[in-house]
């Protein structure tokens, strides 16, 4: 992985001491709180309900064990000995003191992390393929894209006061895994006709309470114009995207008024001013930090599976969850290992700091000591050795890591709601843990297949509603909570955004809908069809008649 | 409606009530709601002093009820505050800690 040099290490650091410094300010009374928020925004620390709330970015979702480490410690010395991951591939602690802040904050530059640009109206952390250099299917690793974004993007001058925030995601594969659609620039890495990789560029999509797909605004960039193309787009937006309406600032709501024509237009003669400008890539830096991302020391024996199988015949257990959780990788005799975080009644996202042990451990053990947080709230280690596989799930059996829900309908995306955060209007924490309770038994979820359920407690729709093949999103609706019903959507390369099927229900109501939607869904669909395949062949029509109709 | 004035606490951002001698507390139960506006008004214009003095953040009126003896607002989100996350009985106030 990437690992910082010494100007990032100083303004790190930097960062941290001036912060601490604003922190003392701030609790002296010298600065108030209107003019001490723009400077915790700026560390990504929020105040929610029952206290701050700090943001830590991981970028790209890759960490290190001894990052993980440190979050651990973090959790247990300065949290209520849990975090949370985002969909962003971030973590949250949501228990934290301010008068912590300036230790947490040195604590977290010791190991190359921090809270700046998780918040406030600036380029977020660039999110990717949490399968980056693995997947078996993978044309080129996203991770040095990125790199190069975070670099260009952290405490860029021009771009510190975007009208509102803006989000960037990359992915390498042609099975989207990082949602690149739903983005503020969405990047997906490919070959063209003449074998050169480059990327299709989509602008202008995202969720919250204005829902769109993103556009196709440049079919192939080659990689050495990525910096300049990004800065077009990104000054485009800064001097004409809205800044009098914050509901409508996004950079989907320029594209979509201005049209993706007229916009792309300005794109292009911006480009054209700033292409060959300091922006364009070397091919030897690109290179340079391609070599941060070179493949682990791979044992090149050639692959010997009959270990992994004998395990599987014996253990029946193991092989259900060998089965859900594991992931082709490119190199023989290696297995992408995804770890659930989310278990049936619990918070999805949620882990313990033991848990975070726990998985440091395994991954200096077992994957060359680094991981993965997906977009969807769970873990991934990369590069396990397939015999050692079994060894690894006994371990995750013993800390309660070891669900077998990869893909099914109980792995839900969950916002933390109206349980923590100071914009919900429901309650969000408490459906999941009922869906994936209503939904534990394991040849059930089997039989359902791929479904992906995603669930919001407001229209700011960080639990991604528009996108599940199932979105729930929770109103107040007179004090009580309400929940309305979606169907259709899909964060992948196939995207598009789900529609409300009718009126909404409370709390077990909501349970029970998706219940007859499910039973609707196996009644209807032909063979090996999954559910979003069935929806768009039938429409919502045959799910409205199931949910709405009067028992017989 | 009874009220009471809730903030949230500026060193460690934890919510506060204002208690029955004028001091903040970290129970709603230990709180002298405010039984009519002119009392309401004197009560939030404590809060707002402490604001302006920078000792908590957000200081503003909730109504509230007594539910089985035990004094709690009527709204949800700030039901939740008082007590802690739903999912969680084992954090915040609801768990003593």
């Amino acid at each position: 992985m990437y690992r910082y040099d010494e100007f990032d290490q100083a303004l790190v650091t930097q960062r941290a001491k001036q912060f601490a410094r604003q922190v003392e300010r701030r609790l002296s009374g010298e600065l108030s709180e209107e003019q001490f928020l723009p400077l915790r925004l700026k560390n990504g620390l929020y105040l929610q309900l029952h206290a701050y709330m700090l943001r830590i970015n991981i970028p790209y979702g890759v960490l290190s064990t001894k990052q993980l480490r440190k979050l651990a410690h973090i959790a247990r010395t300065y949290d209520k000995d849990y975090g949370h991951w985002t969909t962003r591939q971030n973590m949250q602690f949501n228990w934290i003191r301010l008068e912590d802040m300036p230790e947490i904050l040195l604590e977290l530059a010791s190991v190359e992390m921090h809270g700046i640009q998780s918040s406030g109206n600036c380029i977020r952390n660039t999110t990717a393929d949490e399968y980056a250099g693995v997947a078996a299917d993978e044309v080129e690793d996203p991770r040095v894209y990125c790199e190069i974004i975070r670099q260009w993007s952290s405490l860029h001058p021009e771009f510190s006061y975007l009208p509102r925030k803006f989000k960037i995601s990359v992915t390498g594969s042609p099975h989207d895994r990082a949602a690149v659609k739903v983005h503020d620039i969405g990047l997906r890495l490919y070959r063209n006709a003449a074998g050169e990789s480059g990327f299709e560029v989509f602008v202008g999509g995202g969720l919250g309470r204005t829902p769109f797909v993103g556009k196709s605004i440049r079919e192939f960039l080659p990689p050495e114009h990525l910096l300049s193309y990004c800065e077009a787009i990104l000054r485009i937006y800064n001097q004409l995207g809205r800044r009098d309406n914050k509901y409508k600032a996004r950079i989907k709501i320029l594209v979509h008024e201005m049209g993706l024509e007229e916009f792309s237009q300005r794109v292009e003669e911006e480009w054209e001013r700033i292409r060959e400008s300091a922006l364009a890539l070397p091919q030897d830096e690109i290179e340079r930090i391609r070599d941060y991302f070179a493949p682990p020391p791979y044992d090149e024996q050639p692959e010997d599976e009959a270990i992994f199988n004998r395990h599987r015949e014996e253990n029946p257990d193991f092989a259900i969850w060998a089965e859900q959780q594991l992931a082709a990788h490119k190199q023989p005799g290696y297995a992408i290992v995804n770890v659930s975080c989310s278990p049936a009644g619990r918070p999805p996202g949620d882990i313990s700091s033991g848990q975070m042990e726990v998985m440091a451990d395994l991954a200096d053990e077992y994957s060359f000591g680094e991981l993965r947080v997906t977009h969807n709230q769970n873990l991934v280690l990369t590069d396990v050795r397939k015999e050692q596989v079994f060894p690894l799930w006994q371990r995750l059996v013993a800390t309660g890591l070891a669900t077998a829900n990869h893909g099914l309908i109980s792995d839900t995306i969950c916002c933390p709601g109206l349980d923590y955060c100071s914009l919900a209007n429901a309650r969000s924490i408490p459906l999941a843990e009922k869906i994936s309770t209503r939904f534990s038994d394991h040849d059930r979820q089997k039989e359902i297949g791929e479904i992906y359920i995603n669930m919001s407690g407001c229209i700011n729709a960080c639990g991604h509603h528009h996108v599940g093949n199932i979105g729930i999103v929770g109103v107040d609706k007179k004090n009580s909570e309400l929940y309305q019903l979606m169907l259709g959507g899909s964060a992948e390369e196939d995207a598009s955004l789900a529609k409300i099927l009718g009126p909404g229900f409370d709390e077990d109501g909501i349970v029970n809908a998706i219940e007859k939607v499910v039973e609707a869904y196996i009644a209807l669909r032909d063979d090996g069809e999954r559910f979003i395949e069935t929806y768009r062949r039938l429409g919502p029509k045959p799910f409205k008649e199931a949910v709405y109709s009067a028992p017989s | 409606m009874p009220e009471i004035v809730i903030a949230n606490r500026l060193r460690d951002g934890l919510v506060v009530f204002m208690g029955i001698e004028k001091k903040w507390v970290e129970r709603a139960e230990d709180c002298a709601p405010a039984e009519d506006e002119e009392a309401a008004a004197e009560l939030m214009s404590i809060g707002e002093v402490a604001e302006a003095n920078q000792e908590v953040i957000g200081a503003s009126l909730i109504e509230v009820e007594d539910r089985d003896g035990v004094l709690t607002p009527i709204k949800m989100r700030e039901a939740i505050r008082a007590k802690g996350p739903t999912v969680r009985k084992d954090l915040g106030k609801q768990a003593g800690n």
